[in-house]
């Protein structure tokens, strides 16, 4: 049995990178740190076994050559490739699908863009006055959650990084701090909360709205109640903003994906500005998979932009809305797509699925999910963080290195990614002969 | 490199580190290596044409966290600079914040073969090293900040130079970086709780003055033989009337004995430090000032900082300056605090030589590169991107060397250039000589890089030439800026990159970095707080945080013994 320290958990955007497990055999039979979901994943679970083609309905194993040779050969013939996913694999592997992209003109992008896209339309509208989560363990006495429940989505968030750290100024841990919830049901998260802000569905910008109006002093222009939210809830709310020393605002898909959209985020980093003109104060959102903010970094430096990235003419064209890949599905306008590292089939909208079974689609994951279910080519790819290293980039932008724990056969993301690229370049070099 | 031989014939070399001022001469190359003599070597014929050795910029923002941060939120600017895949070059865009790629291939294309990254957070490296790898041709370096850190102010306040000099050699290993970076010593620190310090305010919490930071760290680092001084922006940036505490902080380090023959410090994009004035209503150029300060010392080196007019982003790990600049402007603001460490912040800004402050800023950067007689202690820098991108570095070029160019610009500015500036008075014009050492030979030297090969064309020094498409007569500005914007040939390590100003080949560039020695005991004895500040404090811990050699793939060591 081999203890491994400093095990960097690949799950969620929380990147906890103090997990210890056992190794014996060449397995994990041991996890400890980790949340229950981050355990799962660490301790391993059903896989894809074997590379295959699908033919005449069903999947047939074949070897990685046949495999990554038919996926080359699907993509090179396209017209219209989208290559989708990157969220839950590594940079390196991110890298050669920028790359790929540049080779075949492809749309590329993440899953940042059914996430927190809105957030970045967001930021590209106002910035991000943000923060490590380190600053906010050692200074934040007030903590404000909002759509977002960590306590079922980011299980040691909390413990880590926020509410219940204990840091410099923070050495009691809770005790000396606030937390406010703001959600349309009572969750886990709002059990926990000093003040629980339960907002109508819908309602956060005007909410939004009004605490910035009160932080700038005009608290005589909001109504007794807004988006389900009296006054006084409202003005007591602002009170712990005003004097807190150091506040926080982490907000999730509750605001991202619900009424206004990318303007409750515009919104939201407002009144964060607004806070700040009385104390220190910070928004982040909560990163979902553990690499999307690696892809957005990846993305932006090779390309210019982090999502929604159209290589078609030959540079990046970034018009989000537009070639998005749910947009891109919709309008039956792709025609061939390689999914990497996620899930669409369970997490676009029907409308787009329903074009994506429609044409050949290349899927590279560890597991079989529902989007195996319709995929032509499967190429199963080692666990990063368990079976592969290599750089992701926490929800606050930090960068951190995944370890190996276990030695595979499968083969790493960026391997597969360089085998598919050099192909594609072999096809697309005779075709120029 | 590449093996081989290459001669370049007949040009007009500038090299000033070797004393050579426009003499017809060859340059030989073997094995990316300047050499004596070649037998059968390709020829390149640099017939009465400008020839330098490649070009090496002290300061500019081009990789990590803020750089993208500025990346991701200006697509607008992101747009600006597109152009297409080419058989050798990827993909490009923005102009302010080029991508990745195009920052490698419009630095080769001036004839620049190596660039310092100005500002790595420590807990950030890995990015910054992640970018720099995507960066083509431009060999490069980068400074991690030491002097917000609790780990430095600590030892500031307790006095334990040695245990000081033990925790900057450790950080300057775990970030692979190349120096001691300083950026609003205490003051972003203090932004952490959204306030700011000046240079004799105490940090709050920490009792610690930011003077006192600044000299403790030239202390710990003359404990070693380091390449570079210590690189300082220093307190109130940007603000009217700072330029006294500007020449506060260079007095700080003036008994400090460097150990070589350079400056104990490097004081970076001083045009943001020379301001006079109480008020932006009364603001004015004190460059005169601080070029008389420089004119009178030796412990000092400067770069500029220089406008370029137009539309930038600006970006500095000096969080509270960015959120006063947000404050004027109204545009959007980035901010990121780094725990323990740093901060950032970013926004866009647009230089209007319609403005009377923009006007006296733009004439401030020219006025110390004319007014500090010495070049040898001037660097040409924008502090890309923040007075301006790294591509407008010929149009300063143009300015220096030109009196008319810079009084037809003038013409044109707000009329306070010639009441609170004294740029219009300067008859002052720089030759290629002298081009050449604000280029290359002050910045190399300045950086110690010319002993590793950099900033010269000496016998064993890199194979990286510069020819410009000019002769040495020319006088006429807007040629000189045409050919300094796109070399005839750039040459890294003998490999031509550049021809007729298009990118022909793309080399991976070389990472230099510093590996200070420090005693073992005294090691242990600062790891012991360290581990405690990872233990309790950091959100990573101690053993994921050092930059893994995966990140710096074309590594070049260089060590800093410790100076008994």
């Amino acid at each position: 049995m081999v203890e491994i320290t400093d095990v960097v958990c690949s799950l969620c955007g929380c990147v906890c990178d103090d997990i210890v497990v056992e190794v014996e055999d060449n397995k994990v039979t041991k996890v400890k740190g980790a949340c229950a979901v981050g355990k799962s994943k660490l301790m391993g679970h059903g896989r894809i076994e074997s590379p295959a083609i699908r033919e005449n309905g069903s999947l047939k194993d074949c070897s990685y050559d046949e495999a990554i040779k038919k996926a080359a050969e699907i993509l090179a013939a396209a017209r219209r490739p989208l290559l989708y996913g990157w969220s839950s694999t590594v940079c390196e592997a991110d890298k050669v699908g920028v790359e790929l992209a540049e080779e075949i003109g492809a749309v590329i992008d993440n899953t940042a863009s059914v996430c927190h896209g809105p957030s970045v339309l967001a930021i590209q509208d106002v910035g991000l006055p943000s923060c490590t989560l380190g600053e906010v363990k050692n200074r934040a006495d007030l903590v404000i959650y909002w759509g977002a429940n960590p306590a079922a989505a980011h299980a040691n968030h909390m413990k880590r990084y926020s509410y219940i750290s204990k840091g410099y100024w923070t050495e009691e841990g809770k005790k000396n701090k606030k937390l406010v919830v703001v959600d349309v049901r009572k969750t886990a998260t709002a059990k926990m909360a000093d003040v629980f802000l339960q907002i109508e569905q819908g309602k956060d910008y005007l909410v939004f709205s009004a605490l910035r109006a009160m932080l700038y002093g005009y608290e005589d222009v909001v109504p007794e109640e807004v988006g389900g939210i009296s006054k006084k809830d409202l003005l007591e709310t602002v009170r712990m903003m005003k004097e807190a020393k150091f506040g926080i605002i982490f907000f999730g898909m509750g605001v991202t994906h619900t009424g206004a959209r990318h303007n409750n985020i515009v919104n939201a980093i407002q009144t964060t500005r607004a806070a700040h003109t009385h104390t220190k104060f910070n928004i982040m959102p909560m990163r979902g998979h553990y690499n999307v903010a690696g892809i957005n970094q990846v993305c932006t430096w090779e390309t210019g932009y982090p999502f929604a990235v159209d290589l078609s003419r030959g540079y990046a064209w970034y018009n989000p809305g537009e070639h998005s890949a749910t947009d891109l599905l919709v309008r039956r306008e792709c025609d061939a797509a390689l999914i990497i590292a996620s899930d669409p089939g369970a997490h676009f909208p029907g409308e787009s699925i329903r074009h994506l079974a429609k044409i050949p689609v290349i899927q590279i994951d560890p597991f079989p999910n529902p989007t195996t279910e319709f995929a032509d080519v499967v190429i199963p790819a080692a666990i990063s963080g368990v079976e592969a290293e290599g750089n992701v980039y926490r929800m606050d932008n930090i960068p951190i290195r995944l370890r190996k724990l276990v030695d595979t056969e499968y083969m790493a993301d960026e391997e597969i990614m360089e085998g598919i690229l050099e192909e594609v370049r072999a096809i697309k070099g005779k075709e120029s002969e | 490199m590449v093996e081989g031989e290459l001669l370049i014939r007949n040009g007009v070399v500038y090299d000033p580190i070797n004393g050579v001022n426009g003499e017809k001469k060859d340059i030989c190359i073997r094995d990316g290596k300047v050499v004596e003599e070649v037998r059968n070597p390709k020829v390149i014929d640099a017939e009465g044409r400008v020839v330098m050795p490649g070009g090496v910029d002290i300061h500019a923002h081009i990789a990590g966290g803020k750089v993208n941060a500025g990346r991701l939120f200006r697509p607008e600017d992101g747009r600006k600079g597109r152009e297409a895949k080419t058989k050798v070059c990827r993909a490009q865009s923005g102009y302010s914040v080029p991508n990745t790629f195009a920052t490698g291939y419009r630095y080769a294309k001036m004839g620049y073969t190596f660039v310092m990254e100005a500002a790595m957070p420590p807990l950030a490296a890995r990015h910054t090293h992640e970018e720099i790898v995507d960066i083509p041709i431009l060999d490069n370096a980068a400074m991690p900040l030491i002097d917000n850190n609790w780990m430095t102010m600590d030892y500031v306040k307790s006095g334990d130079m040695d245990l000081l000099a033990a925790y900057v050699a450790w950080i300057i290993k775990a970030t692979k970086g190349y120096g001691v970076k300083i950026v609003n010593p205490g003051g972003t620190e203090a932004w952490a709780w959204a306030k700011n310090c000046d240079l004799n305010d105490a940090v709050p919490y920490f009792d610690v003055t930011p003077a006192e930071i600044v000299k403790s760290l030239a202390v710990a680092n003359e404990k070693f033989e380091m390449p570079h001084s210590i690189h300082v922006h220093g307190n109130m940036l940007g603000h009217p009337g700072n330029y006294e505490v500007t020449t506060s902080t260079y007095d700080l380090v003036k008994g400090i004995k460097p150990y070589r023959d350079r400056p104990t410090m490097h004081a970076t994009h001083t045009q943001f430090h020379s301001y006079g004035g109480t008020t932006w209503g009364d603001f004015e150029s004190k460059a005169g000032a601080i070029a008389d300060y420089v004119n009178k010392n030796e412990h000092v080196s400067i770069d500029l900082g220089s406008v370029i007019l137009g539309d930038t982003t600006t970006m500095t790990a000096d969080g509270p300056m960015e959120y006063s600049l947000y404050q004027i402007t109204g545009r959007k603001w980035t901010n990121h605090d780094v725990e323990l460490e740093t901060g950032s912040g970013i926004t866009p800004f647009l230089y209007s030589g319609k403005v009377s402050v923009h006007t006296i800023q733009w004439a401030i950067g020219q006025e110390l590169a004319l007014l500090i007689k010495d070049p040898w202690k001037v660097a040409l820098t924008t502090d890309h991107p923040n007075a301006g991108p790294f591509i407008g570095y010929p149009i300063i070029i143009s300015m220096l060397m030109s009196k008319r160019r810079r009084d037809e610009s003038a013409a044109d500015m707000h009329k306070a250039i010639y009441d609170r500036a004294a740029l219009p008075s300067i008859d002052r014009e720089y030759d290629l000589y002298e081009i050449a050492i604000v280029t290359r030979g002050m910045t190399a030297k300045t950086l110690g890089l010319h002993e590793h090969g950099k900033g010269h064309l000496g016998v064993g020094a890199d194979g990286d030439v510069a020819i410009y498409d000019i002769s040495p007569e020319e006088r006429d500005a807007g040629r000189i800026q045409k050919a300094f914007l796109n070399t005839k040939y750039t040459i890294k390590g003998g490999e031509v990159v550049v021809k007729d100003g298009e990118v022909v080949a793309t080399p991976a560039g070389k990472t230099y970095f510093v590996t200070p020695e420090c005693d073992e005991k005294l090691t242990d004895e600062m790891m012991e707080k360290l581990k405690d500040k990872f233990e309790h404090y950091y959100s990573v811990t101690f053993n994921n945080y050092p930059v893994q050699d995966a990140y710096v793939p074309n590594p070049y060591e260089i060590k800093a013994p410790w100076r008994s």
